[in-house]
């Protein structure tokens, strides 16, 4: 204890920047190179307003997730149920001050951009969730009076972002959660329990479904059924993806995005585009970069010493991976379109925002891995 | 600062890398089926995406060739192509259609009718396909609609080519070229890979005996287009192929000469090369205006089509079956003759009707001839002595010579409303009658009546073969480079009757196809022609030209649509006093030059009474004209070859 206290004292900034893990550095840095890339051809190959609000928005929060790094993982430990709470009360923010687009209320106003509490979110739970199994002893996890508050804490903004409506964002929330809790050693039933209990709801929670959702699901299970309607967007992606064959058809030249086939090309798609225009070779490096990333934040949590540290970065790996293959299951339809941004390549301040911060805490952990949090 | 027992967190941490072990195994498995995903769209399956790729990218529009045009034997056009505007539209291109043609109908000429078509026609076909608003329209409409094309989304202002006639003269051999109908689709298979909305093709005549040939090759344009069907780029072009041209054998100048000589009046007339078959002019009478038809015909003016009587629609000169009348007694003489049946001195006395068979069979000079030879029979065309004849000679023998020279059968190719006719003999009375044939219809064959059936066309053909000295010849519409020195043959006989022929002539594929037993037979009938057109007497005598430059020798005949009844023979009833329906077709048939035969003519006036009162006049100034032009048209066939 006194050691390792006097080891964290002892951390020099040249230690610390030592310490940071370079190889997740350059992963990001060359996935976030990429977006721009496509980016720049979702503009049409020139600097528009996607192209270059998105390198801004990359190179400032790439600043917040060294910043993120090098605040001390005890920090984040002790202000993990505050910035839960932080995120809640913005969430809630949005129920009653957010701005609708398209249909649904997801975000806030701050003047300076639009915060998309949502995807904050899913950084906000994963931290409560690793600092709450980490304080309770291996003997109360199973107990039933222990996973009361976190099915409270997970169901509460699941239902605040499923009621937007954003499904797909509930989703992924609900996910990073469960893995938590099944990380931190929650028996299989409870998991199988609520699984059912979950079933049992679904009929009722398909009744509050907006008509459109439940379109997307139908569509999804055979995209035929309105080849110009919903599953318009499914059938022209794996058109485009397809097309791209082994070595796609150039940098700028995707002929399905460039003449608008491609839906939502900045955001849900991007990875879409990259892919008619780099073909299969393209796909496969970003998907490299994606694994390295995760593969990195494991290897962070194997290093890291504290259980919360553990905790986080197995989850957030995990919950990372689930956004990176749950986007793309979707785009090459593999799973309906849900709504939900590929990490870092996708057009969208909050999911980077988001992104970062949480890789940030990742590396906070590599940086103090010997630190105890409390 | 609590401190959890160092041996809890320890197994805390144990369950947790346990656990995490199979998270990422789970997470190896899904990254796998993503590759395997990957694989399948991007290599197995990319030619399939490929093309559907392209299919979302590139749209075409194809583009009407050019009809290829129609010129007469001196190379005017008679058929050719002019600059028409057009106004098309492209519906996806308008995001009110419905406001759009409100607005239109205040630039356009457009009918309520019309716009309930085209709006028929938006809802069937594809958003981005054009259709055409108005193919036809002024050059003020037009520069009013350019004036005004800001406020017209998704139209088109086309400067286009179609088909127009300079003159109507020639109305029937052309035909007309419309609109494609289903039906056409259905049957005619080169229009398969050809069509083209608003696209006209050839309905009938040479329009559409040359359709497929005379249309051309498709052209298109190939743009890309964005999701919402815009054109982003032209990608590639092809203009297409103009159809071929075809030049004709026909006179434009005779044509129009012979189509103001017919005016107001059923009638046709046929003018033949006697030599090459080449068909100097056709022409039926009342014309049409053919160029109604390009553009969509006005009811009004199709009815008044085929509301009339004389039918303007019909080509006479190869639809129209009439019985040939005595125009068919140089046949019947000549069957005589070579059947070795009469002598040319052989005589008949014909006292104006005969009896057989228990039927009383009339000429048409009540108080009869008197003695008649062949001749005479000819000159005076002498029923009764044709009557002696044809019994003598018999339907069969003389079914055989009128299909040698052409009678019977189609004398051109790809007409589809030409019509065959009718020869008829004893098979076939039993075959399509069923009947055993009578011995008094070999007396109503004798005179061409009776079930006697001939086109304008084929009397022409006939003529022409007993002008050139009875050989068979091909009519031809189309001009052909090819020679078949018939017209050499028949100078150097002339000029050498009893050498060999020269080799040249022996050596080319000349084909001799003589339709006579010995021509002699032929030259006597040429004579009796020529009695009867410039001796008095003779039936046409009155209308013979004077100047040897164009006498011809000529056959008349009538050809009867209802029998004389005993009654009216007796009071004389003259054909002007009866019903027009009632009254005989007038024929003449007849070639000239007498001493040097150039061409053959056939007139036909429907109920026009006698031959030689309302046919002849017609023939007459036809032939003038036709011979008046005789050295233009030498000149050409000189340049291909033909000794001239």
């Amino acid at each position: 204890m006194f050691r390792s206290r006097s080891i964290q004292s002892s951390l020099s900034i040249k230690d610390k920047i030592l310490s940071i893990d370079y190889i997740l550095v350059i992963s990001i840095f060359i996935l976030g190179l990429t977006s721009i890339l496509a980016m720049y051809s979702t503009d049409g190959g020139e600097f528009k307003y996607h192209t270059n609000s998105h390198i801004l928005r990359f190179f400032v929060f790439f600043g917040m997730f060294f910043v993120v790094s090098f605040i001390q993982i005890r920090f984040w430990h002790s202000q993990s149920y505050l910035i839960y709470i932080l995120f809640f009360i913005l969430l809630l923010g949005v129920k009653y001050f957010g701005l609708t687009s398209s249909g649904s209320k997801r975000w806030l106003d701050l003047y300076f951009m639009n915060l998309q509490p949502s995807e904050l979110m899913k950084i906000g739970l994963i931290l409560f969730l690793a600092k709450y199994y980490h304080r309770i002893s291996i003997e109360n996890i199973n107990q039933i009076r222990f996973l009361f508050l976190p099915v409270v804490v997970l169901i509460s903004p699941i239902i605040l972002v499923a009621t937007q409506p954003d499904l797909g964002t509930s989703l992924l929330i609900a996910a990073g959660g469960i893995t938590v809790a099944w990380l931190a050693g929650v028996r299989v039933k409870f998991f199988a329990i609520s699984g059912f209990a979950f079933l049992a709801l679904l009929p009722i929670a398909i009744s509050f479904l907006k008509p459109y959702q439940k379109s997307r699901i139908l569509t999804f299970l055979n995209p035929e059924r309105d080849p110009l309607g919903a599953g318009y967007q499914i059938i022209q992606s794996k058109i485009a993806i397809g097309s791209g064959g082994l070595f796609g058809k150039g940098f700028l030249q995707g002929s399905q995005s460039y003449l608008d086939y491609l839906p939502e090309k900045h955001t849900d798609f991007i990875f879409t585009l990259f892919s008619e225009e780099f073909g299969f070779f393209g796909s496969l490096f970003i998907l490299l970069l994606y694994a390295l990333i995760v593969w990195r934040i494991i290897k962070i949590g194997n290093v890291t010493r504290s259980n919360f540290g553990k905790l986080y970065c197995y989850s957030f790996a995990t919950a990372f991976f689930i956004y990176v293959v749950v986007n793309m299951m979707m785009v090459l339809g593999l799973l309906p379109i849900v709504g939900s941004p590929l990490p870092i390549m996708s057009y969208g301040g909050s999911s980077m925002m988001a992104i970062m911060l949480g890789l940030g805490i990742a590396m906070s952990c590599k940086i103090y891995k010997d630190t105890p949090v409390n | 600062m609590l401190n959890p027992s160092s041996g809890n967190t320890v197994i805390k941490s144990k369950l947790i890398g346990r656990r995490m072990f199979l998270l990422t195994a789970a997470k190896a498995v899904v990254m796998v089926g993503i590759i395997g995903r990957l694989v399948s769209l991007q290599i197995n399956e990319r030619t399939k995406y490929k093309t559907l790729s392209d299919k979302n990218r590139f749209r075409e529009w194809k583009l009407a060739p050019e009809r290829g045009v129609i010129k007469d034997f001196f190379d005017k056009e008679i058929a050719s192509n002019e600059q028409v505007y057009q106004v098309h539209l492209i519906p996806e291109n308008s995001k009110d259609i419905e406001k759009l043609f409100v607005r239109l109908k205040t630039i356009l000429n457009l009918t309520d009718k019309r716009l309930f078509y085209l709006k028929r026609v938006i809802a069937k076909q594809k958003p981005w396909e054009p259709i055409i608003v108005s193919d036809n329209i002024t050059w003020s409409e037009f520069s009013r609609l350019n004036l005004f094309l800001h406020e017209l989304e998704g139209i088109k202002p086309v400067v286009s080519v179609a088909r127009m006639y300079p003159d109507n003269s020639s109305a029937h051999i052309l035909g007309y070229v419309s609109q494609v109908s289903s039906k056409d689709l259905e049957t005619k298979k080169y229009l398969k890979d050809l069509h083209v909305p608003g696209m006209s093709i050839g309905k009938t005549g040479l329009e559409r005996k040359l359709d497929e040939k005379i249309i051309g090759k498709i052209g298109f344009q190939r743009y890309e287009v964005n999701a919402y069907g815009k054109r982003v780029k032209q990608i590639q072009i092809n203009a297409g192929q103009a159809g071929e041209s075809y030049k004709t054998t026909l006179d434009f100048e005779v044509q129009k000469y012979t189509n103001k000589l017919l005016e107001d009046k059923a009638a046709a007339v046929c003018v033949m090369d006697v030599y090459n078959g080449d068909i100097v002019s056709m022409v039926s009478s009342p014309t049409f205006e053919p160029n109604e038809f390009v553009h969509g015909l006005e009811k009004n003016y199709w009815n008044s089509l085929i509301k009339n009587e004389l039918r303007p629609l019909t080509n006479k000169t190869i639809s129209g079956l009439y019985p040939p009348g005595s125009t068919i007694k140089t046949l019947v003489a000549l069957s005589a003759l070579e059947n070795g049946v009469i002598k040319p001195l052989d005589t008949f006395r014909c006292k104006g009707k005969i009896e057989l068979y228990g039927e009383k069979f009339h000429c048409w000079e009540k108080d009869g001839h008197g003695i008649v030879n062949l001749r005479k029979g000819i000159q005076r065309s002498c029923d009764v002595y044709f009557y002696e004849v044809a019994r003598k000679l018999g339907v069969d023998r003389l079914s055989e010579t009128a299909k040698k020279f052409g009678l019977g059968k189609k004398a051109l190719d790809g007409f589809i409303e030409e019509r065959a006719g009718v020869v008829p003999n004893t098979k076939w009375k039993k075959k399509f009658i069923g009947q055993n044939w009578y011995l008094g219809e070999t007396l109503h064959s004798g005179i061409g009546q009776g079930y006697f059936q001939s086109t304008p066309l084929q009397l022409c053909l006939m003529t022409a073969q007993i002008a050139n000295g009875g050989f068979e010849i091909k009519p031809r519409i189309i001009f052909d480079e090819k020679n078949n020195r018939l017209r050499d043959y028949i100078k150097y006989k002339n000029e050498n009757p009893n050498d060999p022929l020269p080799t040249d002539l022996l050596l080319s594929n000349f084909e001799l196809k003589p339709l006579f037993k010995n021509q002699e037979h032929i030259n006597l009938i040429k004579d009796a022609m020529f009695s009867s057109s410039n001796e008095p007497g003779g039936t046409s005598y009155r209308h013979r030209w004077e100047n040897k430059k164009f006498t011809f020798a000529g056959k008349t005949g009538s050809s009867q649509i209802k029998r004389f009844t005993e009654a009216q023979r007796e009071a004389e009833v003259k054909q002007e006093s009866l019903p027009y329906k009632d009254r005989d077709h007038a024929l003449f048939v007849a070639f000239a030059p007498y001493n040097n035969p150039q061409y053959a003519i056939s007139v036909l006036v429907e109920h026009g009474g006698s031959g030689g009162k309302a046919a002849a006049p017609i023939a007459k100034k036809v032939i003038k004209k036709v011979l008046e032009r005789h050295e233009l048209r030498k000149k050409i066939n000189s340049l291909i070859g033909e000794t001239v």
